[in-house]
């Protein structure tokens, strides 16, 4: 499950006031007056944001929020509930690809066959963060916005090249989702801006995607290190087009050109594979904590890249 | 009266499964566990906790707090006296630091207010000046003698000198020529070992209501292992009186071991003293993680001579393990079972306690035994594969029996390891074939077994019904066990009977739910309190019929006359007895309190089969079956259940479960995201086979079951591991990344 | 603070209440309605003790704000037994002895139930995967699995 994790990079702590200029009684009855808002437009939800002088946050599956706010890492004025939005619940065909809303959940994706079928990789990646509960209401848009190097739907949306939409006090843009996260716990949103839907583009024929990570138990961790491959195929079986991403190895998810290099133009004989790995684990950049060292994040997100790899090719039609 | 002779029993209510008494409760969600009450004008009281391993307290400041409309109290540890017991002052300490903070998550203050929100905001504007001093958290580290020292002058004499002040205790146990023992060996490994401190990780955070008077009577309700326990201490630190603190034990969500002791309870009834109202305090997760529970941190070295056919020469032990910040004597136990399982010619165990910054160890399922036999296993394994022979066999050869002297003393009465090892020899799984990059582990576990101050109260209803008040909380289906046992022994159905779990007013003492006593100590009072309550309805029945009460006998829930002799009366049924009872000399109970021996000691083998990924280092249980002596199974489906819930929560320790700390001495995992306990998807189904070699101390020939079946789990585990990889693993837990890096060492 | 008025329906009854805006649905339930049977193990959904439906899917209720229950039916381990008569899942965890100290008991059943009724007939492998985010510290899991499996068993045939 994925958490505001990065807490570790960002040097934040569990402790109750460490670090803080104790507040005085006024500043606490202050800090007492959080509002929970629900608008019912993109443009009231950026208004309300851009307004606020305080600190405000979107609310949406708050699989991720609900555990800041217990844990006293955020002290929040504003909650803007964007579910009462048109069309943040929804998942609709646009353009040979699919717009999925900002609120729709996991589990929603993971029932919509369609989706399932043209992005298994983004699909499961998404569909890894947490548990039956968290995939109730977690959904990838705040995966994404969280901005957790770790965060397991994140590198599916990059390596499938999916475009956010954002809302914000100047109206819509578009923007594509590896240029949303900066660095742990941030993103390159302006205040007021929001994310309303994500765009999975049109598939061409023999396209697949898969999405590995490595976790100590089989369900409820955060990636140690995660791959995913997105590919195109030639009709036979050369592979036409590839985008490898890799997560929990860098302080952001990361697009790795000379991985899909490594295999482009070919039918993914070992010696791609092997490329294919050793590229991966050259881009990542990794740290040492709780959840893992350098050196076995580094191999491990080079194994995971080429069994990542291994999967897609095989969606895709491809047969070695 | 007389009794039938224990060997013609043919039982008809023990060994059965029926439904718990409290079980429509617990799948409807009406039972009420610690934190689910709640009482008029309530508070919510809340801790501040320190946030540096180790510090000097040079001042607390709490006026802003006080000022915060809506607090009613603030209670630092000048709230409290100076207890003169050495124990009870440790374990206040812990409750509220002294002067200073000796781990990180250490309580320092405590608010109560209006609101958990507001009680949260009071925290904040509490003012500690902390003086950071160096900390120490590595039990290695903690012997040097230039280490930091956590707290000075709790060296015990017998303490060998050269070690560091953080040394609190030695015990050494053994006998025999051990040099000789080792001359004696084909060959001899010695290996050295380290475990990581676990959590007990139960699902319920510690919780309590405190509710105390200004005539200084106080009622508290809180979930713990033992109530009389927490009356016992709280009112050794309040300065009160036993009589005028009632402590009622809630439904009980997960112990472990870890609701044995208090935490928070001193702290609620100290701040309802000050408030006059009131007071709730439920723990967060994180909370639990960084002050409760957890297990000692280990470091031990195990050398075993063995022939070249098997025979153990001679066996030796160094345990250095650390109950955190206060002095812990779970070495000790960890020094006795280390060598149980075996019997030796010459043995030894020698173990140390250390202090580190770290939170004040708390027992957790069989306190120091699973690491002292993981290290031992690991070894007794690593002998067969590099001798070539059979690792059951080996056990075998070298098993405790009847008539072994112990390698802590005690010679063996009646035990069960050599048919459970039998057992798991016949057992399929020891012969199922394995696949390419899978290998099979095997290990022995014990425990003790507790009996312990117990006192049952059993009453006769005048329906014909029967009433049994106990004084310990149930934490896995006990009172089912019991009410089998009184009924089994009144001869009456099962649904006739109820038990209760009394508070401390209502029945004597108790001692804690722990070392798996109460099966056995609570079942034997229980039968005790029947019997009694036998002789009385024998002695009515008898004044009934004219006859000597020794012409009376009792038999499947009837009074007999005992022959021709003593004339020929229908039997009476107990109904009938109780029915009838106002006229014959009133209301009819048994009653029985005793300090139980005999509680026999326990063994089991488990038997794990694993594949390892070699290039991610990850581990998966691929089947696991637990053979276990249990004595007589009262209750199957519920022995089944300790055996399988131990087995899990050892094979967490094994693979993942650790507290980690940073170089700042500041827990980074204080919760269930990277403290990872097995989830469902982790584990394969967990097979048992329970042995039944009656325990002489108790006339059903129960014993405890609880807490040796999370002792095998580490080795049995580790040795297949080791043997899927092809290199020794000598750390838990055995993370990915571990396992990763031996094989790598290994030339994988 | 400003409290939120929710007006909603917990298991099938209308229910209203005031919450702050920071507040919980699972502290909601509890200290404002009197329903303690979700539980709080951790406060950060990684135990599924508090385990409810929201509008019929499933999720840890102290993961939702008490102010996004306004206008949605709660499913709680309270609705489970109709009157007297307990659910199979029920019936089935205390016959299969799936419970110890039965803490994380309601979460469990709230998320099993939830799976028979999207899926009749799981595999073990589903039943485990589905309830991996359910921590029960006292079984090993195993009579849970049985339980489930026994009572859709059941329930299929019903």
């Amino acid at each position: 499950m994925l958490r505001p994790d990065g807490s570790h990079l960002l040097g934040l702590t569990s402790c109750v006031g460490l670090g803080r200029v104790a507040p005085g009684p006024e500043n606490i009855r202050e800090r007492l007056l959080l509002r929970y808002e629900k608008p019912e437009t993109a443009a009231d939800a950026a208004r309300l944001l851009a307004a606020e002088a305080g600190l405000a946050r979107i609310l949406a599956g708050g699989t991720d929020l609900l555990v800041q706010l217990k844990s006293g890492l955020v002290e929040l004025d504003l909650i803007v509930d964007i579910k009462n939005i048109g069309g943040m619940r929804s998942i609709t065909p646009e353009a040979g690809g699919f717009r999925v809303g900002a609120a729709v959940s996991g589990a929603e994706l993971g029932e919509h066959e369609e989706v399932a079928k043209a992005w298994p990789g983004v699909v499961e990646g998404f569909e890894l963060i947490g548990s039956t509960q968290v995939q109730g209401r977690a959904t990838m848009a705040g995966n994404l916005c969280n901005g957790s190097p770790a965060a397991d739907s994140v590198p599916g949306l990059i390596a499938a090249n999916a475009i956010a939409r954002i809302a914000g006090p100047n109206g819509e843009r578009d923007c594509p989702v590896e240029q949303i996260p900066v660095g742990p716990g941030r993103t390159s949103l302006a205040k007021g801006e929001f994310i309303t839907s994500i765009l999975l583009p049109a598939r061409a024929p023999r396209s697949a995607d898969a999405y590995l990570r490595f976790i100590p138990r089989t369900e409820m961790d955060i990636a140690v290190a995660s791959a995913a491959v997105n590919l195109s195929l030639d009709a036979d079986g050369t592979i036409a087009v590839a985008r490898v991403a890799i997560g929990a190895v860098a302080p952001t998810v990361r697009l790795v050109t000379p991985a899909a290099e490594a295999i482009l133009g070919t039918r993914l004989d070992d010696a791609a594979l092997a490329s294919l790995a050793a590229a991966a684990s050259a881009a990542a950049n990794p740290i040492d904590d709780k959840r893992g060292t350098v050196e076995y994040r580094r191999h491990v997100v080079g194994v995971l890249a080429r069994r990542a790899a291994l999967i897609a090719y095989g969606r895709a039609g491809g047969r070695k | 009266m007389n009794m039938r002779a224990k060997s013609e029993r043919a039982f008809k209510v023990v060994g059965t499964r029926p439904p718990r008494p409290d079980g429509v409760d617990k799948v409807t969600g009406r039972a009420l566990y610690g934190a689910d009450v709640s009482a008029p004008g309530m508070l919510a009281g809340r801790i501040l906790r320190s946030p540096h391993p180790h510090a000097e307290i040079l001042s607390i400041d709490t006026s802003a707090a006080e000022a915060l409309p809506g607090v009613k109290a603030v209670i630092t540890s000048a709230d409290f006296g100076l207890p003169e017991d050495e124990s009870l002052r440790d374990i206040q300490d812990n409750c509220m630091a002294r002067g200073k903070a000796l781990y990180d998550g250490h309580a320092v203050a405590a608010v109560a207010a209006v609101s958990p929100a507001v009680a949260g905001a009071a925290l904040k504007l509490i003012k500690v000046e902390y003086r950071p001093l160096p900390h120490v958290t590595d039990v290695d580290a903690a012997f040097a003698k230039d280490a930091p020292v956590v707290q000075a002058g709790r060296t015990l004499e017998n303490v060998p000198p050269g070690v560091s002040e953080n040394v609190t205790s030695f015990c050494e146990f053994g006998h025999g020529d051990l040099a000789g023992g080792f001359a004696k060996a084909d060959r001899i490994v010695s290996r050295s070992f380290t475990t990581a401190a676990t959590h007990q990780g139960y699902i319920e955070p510690h919780a309590c209501l405190a509710s105390m008077g200004s005539d200084g009577k106080a009622d508290l309700w809180c979930c713990t292992q033992g109530q009389y326990n927490v009356r016992s201490v709280c009112a050794g630190i309040l300065g009160m009186e036993a009589s005028q603190l009632k402590v009622t034990a809630s439904e009980i969500g997960g112990g472990f071991g870890g609701k044995t002791t208090v935490f928070i309870e001193p702290v609620a009834l100290a701040l309802s003293r000050k408030a006059g109202r009131p007071v709730k305090i439920v723990m967060t997760r994180d909370e639990v993680f960084r002050a409760t529970g957890p297990t000692v941190t280990t470091s031990i070295d195990v050398k075993i001579g063995m022939t070249a056919t098997g025979r153990i020469t001679a066996a030796e032990a160094k345990l250095r393990y650390s109950g955190g910040a206060f002095p812990c004597v779970t070495v000790d136990m960890g020094a006795q079972a280390a060598f149980a399982a075996y019997d030796l010619e010459a043995v030894r165990s020698l173990g140390w306690n250390v202090l580190t910054n770290r939170p004040k160890e708390a027992p957790y399922r069989a306190p120091g035994a699973p690491q002292a036999i993981y290290a031992v296993e690991s070894v007794v394994d690593e002998l067969c594969e590099a001798l070539g022979l059979d690792p059951l066999e080996v056990r075998l050869k070298n098993a405790a029996r009847k008539g072994t002297k112990s390698s802590y003393g005690p010679t063996f009465d009646d035990i069960g390891l050599v048919a459970t090892l039998e057992a798991a020899k016949a057992h399929p799984h020891y012969a199922a074939p394995l696949g390419p990059g899978q290998a099979r582990g095997l290990s022995c576990g014990f425990w003790f077994n507790f009996g312990g101050n117990t006192c049952v109260s059993l009453n006769i209803n005048t329906d014909g019904t029967v009433s049994v008040t106990e004084g310990n909380p149930d934490i896995g289906g006990s009172r089912a066990a019991i009410s089998q046992m009184a009924a089994e022994e009144l001869g009456i159905a099962y649904e006739k009977v109820r038990t209760v779990v009394a508070d401390t007013s209502s029945l004597g003492h108790n001692d804690v739910t722990d070392g798996s006593r109460v099966t056995f100590s609570v079942g034997l009072a229980t039968i005790k309190a029947a019997r009694d309550a036998i002789g009385k309805m024998c002695a009515r029945v008898a004044k009934i019929w004219g006859i000597d009460e020794d012409a009376v006998f009792w038999e499947g829930g009837y009074a007999k006359p005992a022959g021709p002799n003593a004339g020929d009366f229908p039997p009476m049924s107990l109904a009938e007895i109780a029915a009838i009872s106002f006229q014959t000399g009133g209301p009819i109970a048994g009653h029985h309190e005793f300090n139980a021996d005999g509680a026999g000691v326990s063994f089991g083998v488990h038997l794990c089969d694993v594949e390892v990924d070699r290039e991610t280092g990850a581990t998966k249980i691929l089947r696991y079956t637990v053979f276990q002596d249990a004595g007589k199974a009262v209750h199957p489906a519920y022995v089944e259940g300790q055996m399988q819930g131990g087995a899990a929560q050892g094979i967490g320790w094994a693979l993942n479960e650790e507290y980690i700390y940073g170089a700042d001495g500041r827990l980074q995992n204080p919760g269930f995201l990277d403290y990872r306990v097995p989830v469902a998807s982790d584990l394969p189904r967990i097979e048992t086979v329970i042995l039944e070699i009656p325990n002489p101390g108790h006339p059903y020939g129960v014993r405890g079951v609880g807490e040796t079946p999370i002792v095998p789990p580490l080795a049995a585990v580790s040795n297949a591991m080791s043997r899927a990889i092809g290199a020794r693993l000598n750390r838990l837990p055995m993370s990915p990344p571990t396992v990763l890096k031996a094989l790598n060492a290994a030339g994988a | 603070m400003k409290t939120v008025h929710v007006a909603a329906t917990i298991n099938g009854d209308p229910v209203e209440f005031v919450c702050e805006p920071h507040e919980s649905l699972l502290d909601a339930l509890r200290n404002r309605l009197g329903l303690t049977g979700a539980k709080e193990g951790c406060g950060t959904g990684d135990c599924g003790a508090c385990s409810v439906t929201l509008n019929g899917r499933l999720v840890c209720s102290c993961l939702v704000l008490g102010a996004e229950a306004d206008k949605a039916a709660i499913g709680t381990i309270e609705g489970m037994a109709e009157a007297d008569r307990l659910h199979p899942l029920q019936q089935s965890f205390i016959d299969h002895a799936a419970l110890q100290c039965g803490v994380c008991t309601p979460g469990i059943l709230v998320a099993a139930k939830a799976l028979l009724e999207r899926n009749p007939d799981p595999t073990d492998t589903e039943v485990r995967y589905w309830l991996a985010g359910n921590l029960c510290r006292c079984t090993g899991y195993d009579k849970i699995i049985q339980a489930v499996q026994d009572a859709a068993r059941q329930m299929r045939h019903a």
